[in-house]
């Protein structure tokens, strides 16, 4: 009953489940299995079964006689593989789910989660109506007087301190739609501190992967894994995380004969299939990887003609990974050269190779350096754009990728357009508002064009002191839409902040550990958000495939949905007629459709232009027909014909232009309109460096310009047979292809920039005209370039090893030190200081094991949603921590015992059960993230609002988690610190 | 005639959970009540292995057999089931089953159990309800099999692993999957015949 993960426990205690749990409390499916096994007859003596076992119908099938049963599609939201959801619906309930056979992404399977996703909805435990604390007790408000008095709030903080001083935390389960309108939401309030779960999620692969070959996605697809030869997962743990996905992965496996080769410090579920499997230390992914190119590039290994082609700078990194001769790589790794050239062989060799991460390489204060590392990898043996190969990026929640494309992000406006100032000239130009007026609503111009306070600092900028925070003033409110606070590392601090806030706001279906981690009696306000499965949109899975989800049932109870919601505060705050003037809004319902079509009319940079609502309902009409490993559909289909399911961007020009979308990134195999591509020239033609070069004798320093196009590489069809730049007026005009140009499109262009039309380009062209143009020739609207190995605008250019802040490898300290102390996103960064402590302090004594953390398959994110689903919480009742038995025994640990683990910083401690396995190393410890509802022991349901506790709660791992911040993207470090356990 | 089976693709499961939430889901099955459970061995190690457990439907079932009520028993389709009205509660059946499949609510102080429940392959109950009416679904669960559909843990399998339906297709299956993959459970034999590892 303790464990999903023991063979073997005994302890019968609950506390960590609901005393009210929905019948009764049980026993778990392992422990019954081994006291059936051993202790026959024990069971009818076991467990506190409920009286009257016979169940209830409450909410399933059948339904009422004469009542009419509706079909309907949604997305189901606990990972990024975009499972279709069919739900049965009579009387305005959600009676059953039915599997989506149709789905070529999932084709009706499910794992637990997904199929148990109609009680995330019909569920008891949801907040019923808005709530807000008076004096430590939750009371009923309605949802006029709680809007009436946040907004007031927000207000008065907005005139005494400053649009900088509330923080708007948006939500990877929004909608797409929700995503832009939250985006849009901050920048009308006017600020840039609007961010979500990408930021702890992927928010270092998107910067690492985009500054290395134009965009930062995953570059195939769940599917194209079926093409495989040789599948390496590094850092992460699909089995887990995203179950379906190995459905195409063990396919891929079978029918291929692949390799599939599991990099990991667990020997996880995915290991558990895998042909090899190999344990690393975490912290080791660039070393890991240099070793394997060390081999390569040795042994000519690599892919000549696609370097030479597609991909600048491997001059440099032949340098870099010199230094990483196989004595090192064991030395840092403890990966035995041999293992380290067969793996590196079989990549190298037997290809198409693809390389799968997750949050096993991001959740770094080197994260962006960690999957630069992976690129160069995938570069140097040339297997990006192609069926087969790939950065396979795993995404966590159901649009974490459409929310991070939309912009709900410190560093961007919607689609990567950035901060500068014609990025906002352009987002005025499709909303129809006035820059002035934008302008007028930030600080300062400075603050509007500068990025914001990531998510995981938000604390420190409400604690640190006002100077160090750049901005006019520190963090006052908190307004949180569907966003966990137990997910973010160094909870006591995050306590703290909640703490000294002035207002904070929780708009979720759950009350989530925001509403008990505090001590706070008053000022905190929940309002009941509906779930993703009571709203219409669109949401992107990890493949970039947009799928339009079908409104299920309506809110149930009070609850809202997210557009309701924010159009309700934009009234209230005085910009709604503004921020709504091109969406419809009926009755205070706000039409998604509309939303879409915005976005549509400004999503260009990443051809978010050609999927309107329209097309994307054809496509979940007509699910069925597309191919499982390409995704596309006949060309011959009246209504999808030659289309790639779920149109994913990039999907060219506008709808009408009828682009298919893009299966797989810089395929240069298939002509642009038909889905190809090439890396975009995001970099410049040319990049000038200065050299130092022996001339008649003497060292001189040159500057010479390496050409940043591609070289004699180009897509099918293309009538430029080599590199070119981004598209603009000018390049067409040069090209002569400017007549091609409709009167219609020209004017619009002009319109676009009157002053100097020459300068519009393919991003900023309101008409889709040059995008068009540049297509029907053949070229990628982005241009065609190289890849860069060398990133010249980020912290390391080439990938350099780094120790994480807290090593238990402190004799690598001197040579591998953390990036040197600085400031970002308006935030100090003192890593090295902190790492240089640590050391100084012989902290490794006191805490001599690595503490990681992971999914488990039952639970995700935060976990309040699926904690409080009675088929969920059943599995998996206790928070615990993986520990190997060398280190339990040395401790004294038994298996289902109770210990406390203690961490380095804060003096924080938690109280949980072990579990000893050899799943983990020696010297490593590992939890789950998913757990909040216990603080250092205590116990805090009594504090949830009544009835609204998850059925289990227990210790956050990020009690225990330390500083680490990634300089390029403010990404924390929950995957390697230290910790201590010790028997309770 | 069709004799209904699950059979579990160990090579496949990977210990999602979806076949017990799935069932769940369909039946509304109570907390504490289990009719399906994915077993782990070799739990973290060097060949884990997990599968998907629940009443197996037996040909000859042995819980049928020991019932002193006799409330158990095969349908035509070869599925088993039995019904609550008859069955005393008395767990010979689960002493007799050798997969662990039935359960018992419990009913009353001093451990006495309710009626057995367990897996009836989504179709309906062995009693005397109307298939697919109210009643029915209270005691027993969903009647898929009457609508013409399989059991829906097998349906939403992650990595189609579980497999149901005809014991003669999903064996066919599951012998194709085999051949062409070479390897794994399924392909056992060659270390027991011919001690030597042989590389397919």
């Amino acid at each position: 009953m303790l464990f999903r993960k023991s063979e073997r426990s005994a302890n019968q205690h609950q506390s960590a489940v609901a005393p009210a749990a929905p019948s009764g409390i049980g026993i778990d499916r392992r422990s019954f299995l081994n006291r059936s096994g051993l202790t026959v007859g024990a069971l009818a003596v076991l467990g506190d079964l409920p009286l009257g076992g016979v169940r209830n119908a409450q909410a399933g099938p059948p339904p009422a006689v004469g009542a009419a049963v509706a079909t309907r599609k949604n997305i189901c939201t606990h990972c990024s593989v975009g499972c279709s959801v069919i739900a049965k619906v009579a009387n305005g309930v959600w009676i059953g789910q039915e599997p989506d056979y149709d789905s070529p992404i999932n084709r009706g399977s499910h794992c637990c989660k997904g199929a148990a996703v109609r009680d995330d909805a019909m569920n008891d435990r949801r907040l019923r109506y808005p709530v807000k604390l008076v004096d430590g007790q939750w009371t009923r408000v309605t949802w006029e007087k709680a809007i009436d008095e946040i907004s007031d709030k927000l207000l008065e903080i907005r005139q005494k301190s400053g649009p900088d001083s509330v923080y708007w935390l948006g939500s990877a389960k929004f909608t797409n739609e929700a995503a832009y309108l939250y985006r849009k939401l901050a920048a009308f309030w006017g600020t840039n501190n609007s961010d979500h779960q990408a930021r702890i999620c992927h928010s270092t692969t998107v910067t690492g992967v985009a500054n290395t070959w134009g965009y930062g996605a995953m570059t195939n697809s769940y599917n194209d894994i079926r093409n495989a030869k040789t599948i390496v997962i590094m850092g992460g743990n699909p089995a887990e995380a995203h179950p379906v996905s190995l459905q195409h992965i063990l396919e891929g496996k079978e029918l291929n004969r692949a390799n599939m080769i599991v990099i990991d410090p667990r020997m996880t579920r995915t290991a558990a299939h895998a042909t090899e499997y190999v344990r690393v230390r975490p912290g080791t992914h660039i070393p890991t990887i240099y070793g394997m190119l060390w081999h390569i590039l040795q042994n000519g290994w690599e892919d000549k003609e696609f370097l030479r082609q597609r991909v600048y700078g491997i001059d440099e990194v032949r340098e870099q990974v010199a230094k990483w001769n196989p004595q090192e790589v064991e030395r840092v790794t403890g990966l035995p050269e041999a293992q380290v050239k067969h793996v590196a062989e079989i990549f190298a060799k037997q290809k198409p190779s693809t390389l799968i991460w997750a949050m096993g390489q991001t959740q770094y204060s080197f994260g962006t350096a960690n999957v630069r590392a992976s690129c160069l990898l995938l570069l140097a043996t040339g297997n990006v754009g192609g069926p087969g190969g790939g950065a396979n990026i795993f995404r966590g929640h159901t649009n974490v990728q459409g929310a991070t494309d939309l912009g709900l992000d410190v560093t961007t406006l919607p689609l990567y357009y950035g901060l500068a100032e014609d990025a906002w000239q352009h987002w005025c130009r499709v909303w129809e508002v006035d820059y002035d007026w934008i302008a007028s609503r930030f600080a300062t111009k400075a603050l509007m064009e500068s990025p914001g306070i990531t998510s995981t600092r938000w604390f420190d900028a409400t604690l640190l002191p006002k100077d160090q925070v750049s901005q006019p003033n520190d963090v006052q409110a908190m307004f949180v839409m569907g966003h966990g606070v137990n997910t973010i590392t160094r909870m006591p601090e995050a306590k703290r902040g909640i703490e000294k806030l002035e207002l904070l706001v929780v708009c979720d279906p759950y009350p989530t550990a925001w509403s008990v981690l505090s001590e706070r009696k008053n000022g905190i306000y929940l309002l009941p958000a509906c779930t993703s499965f009571e709203m219409d949109g669109s949401r992107t899975a990890s493949n970039r495939s947009l799928q339009w989800g079908e409104k299920i049932v309506d809110p149930v109870f009070e609850s809202k949905n997210d557009y309701d919601t924010m159009y309700m505060l934009a009234r209230k705050l005085g910009f709604a007629d503004r921020m709504f003037k091109n969406i419809k809004v009926e009755n205070g319902s706000v039409s998604a459709e509309d939303i879409l079509r915005e976005i549509n009319r400004g999503g260009w940079s990443t051809g978010y232009c050609g999927q309107s609502p329209e097309r994307l309902k054809a496509h979940m009409r007509n699910q069925a027909k597309f191919d499982v490993v390409t995704l596309r559909a006949p060309k011959d289909d009246p209504e999808v014909g030659g289309e790639y399911y779920g149109l994913p961007w990039p999907c060219w020009g506008t709808p009408e232009f009828k682009h298919p979308g893009t299966a797989i990134l810089y395929n240069t195999h298939l002509p642009v309109k038909e889905g190809g591509g090439t890396f975009r020239a995001r970099f410049g033609i040319e990049r000038v460096v200065k050299r130092k070069v022996m001339e008649n004798g003497q060292l001189v320093e040159k500057e010479e310009h390496d050409n940043l196009l591609a070289d004699g590489s180009y897509s099918v069809g293309s009538e430029i047979k080599d590199g070119y730049p981004e598209f603009t007026l000018a390049v067409l005009k040069r090209l002569g292809w400017d007549k091609d140009l409709t009167p219609q499109e020209m004017d619009i262009i002009q319109q676009v920039n009157p002053a100097n039309p020459d300068t519009v380009s393919w991003s900023t062209d309101l008409s889709g005209g040059i995008q068009r143009v540049a297509i029907e020739h053949g070229c990628s609207p982005c241009g065609n370039g190289k890849a860069r190995m060398i990133a010249w605008n980020l912290p390391d250019p080439v990938p350099v090893h780094r120790e994480p802040v807290f090593t238990p490898r402190t004799d690598l300290v001197a040579d591998y030190p953390a990036y040197p102390d600085g400031r970002q996103f308006r935030m100090p960064n003192i890593g090295f200081t902190v790492q240089k402590t640590a050391v100084d302090r012989g902290i490794v004594k006191q805490y001599p094991l690595i503490l990681t953390s992971g999914r488990i398959v039952e639970y995700e994110g935060g976990g309040e949603e699926t904690r409080s689903n009675k088929w969920l919480a059943e599995l998996v009742q206790n928070m615990y921590v993986e520990i190997n038995p060398e280190d339990a025994g040395a401790r004294g640990i038994k298996d289902g015992g109770w210990v406390w683990v203690s961490g380095p910083e804060s003096n924080s401690r938690t109280r949980m059960k072990a579990l000893v396995t050899e799943r983990v190393g020696k010297g490593v410890a590992w939890m789950p993230y998913s757990f909040a509802g216990y603080y250092e022991g205590a116990d805090l349901r009594a504090k949830y609002p009544r009835g609204n506790d998850p059925i289990v709660l227990g210790e956050s791992v990020n009690t225990l988690t330390t500083y680490g911040y990634d300089p390029a993207t403010g990404m924390q470090e929950p995957k390697a610190t230290l910790c201590q356990i010790r028997a309770a | 005639m069709a004799r209904m089976k699950f059979l579990c693709d160990a090579e496949r499961c990977i210990d999602c959970n979806a076949c017990v939430t799935a069932c769940k889901n369909e039946n509304e099955v109570p907390w504490g009540i289990n009719r399906r459970r994915v077993v782990t061995i070799n739990d973290g190690k060097p060949g884990e292995r997990s599968v998907s457990m629940a009443c197996m439907h037996c040909t000859d079932a042995p819980c049928a057999s020991v019932c002193p009520v006799s409330c158990i028993y095969p349908t035509d389709d070869g599925i088993v089931l039995h019904d609550k009205d008859i069955c005393i509660g008395c767990g010979y059946c689960f002493y007799a089953c050798p997969f662990g499949a039935p359960q018992y609510p419990k009913v009353g102080n001093f451990g006495s159990r309710g009626k057995m429940d367990k897996c009836t392959y989504c179709a309906g109950g062995g009693g005397n309800e109307a298939p697919g009416s109210a009643a029915e679904y209270a005691k027993y669960g969903s009647d898929r099999f009457g609508e013409g559909k399989l059991p829906l843990c097998a349906e939403m399998c992650s990595t189609k692993s579980l497999l149901a339906g005809d014991g003669d297709v999903i064996a066919q299956i599951y012998k194709e999957r085999v051949l062409r993959r070479g390897y794994g459970s399924g392909a056992w034999g060659w270390l027991t015949a011919y001690h030597e590892d042989i590389e397919v």
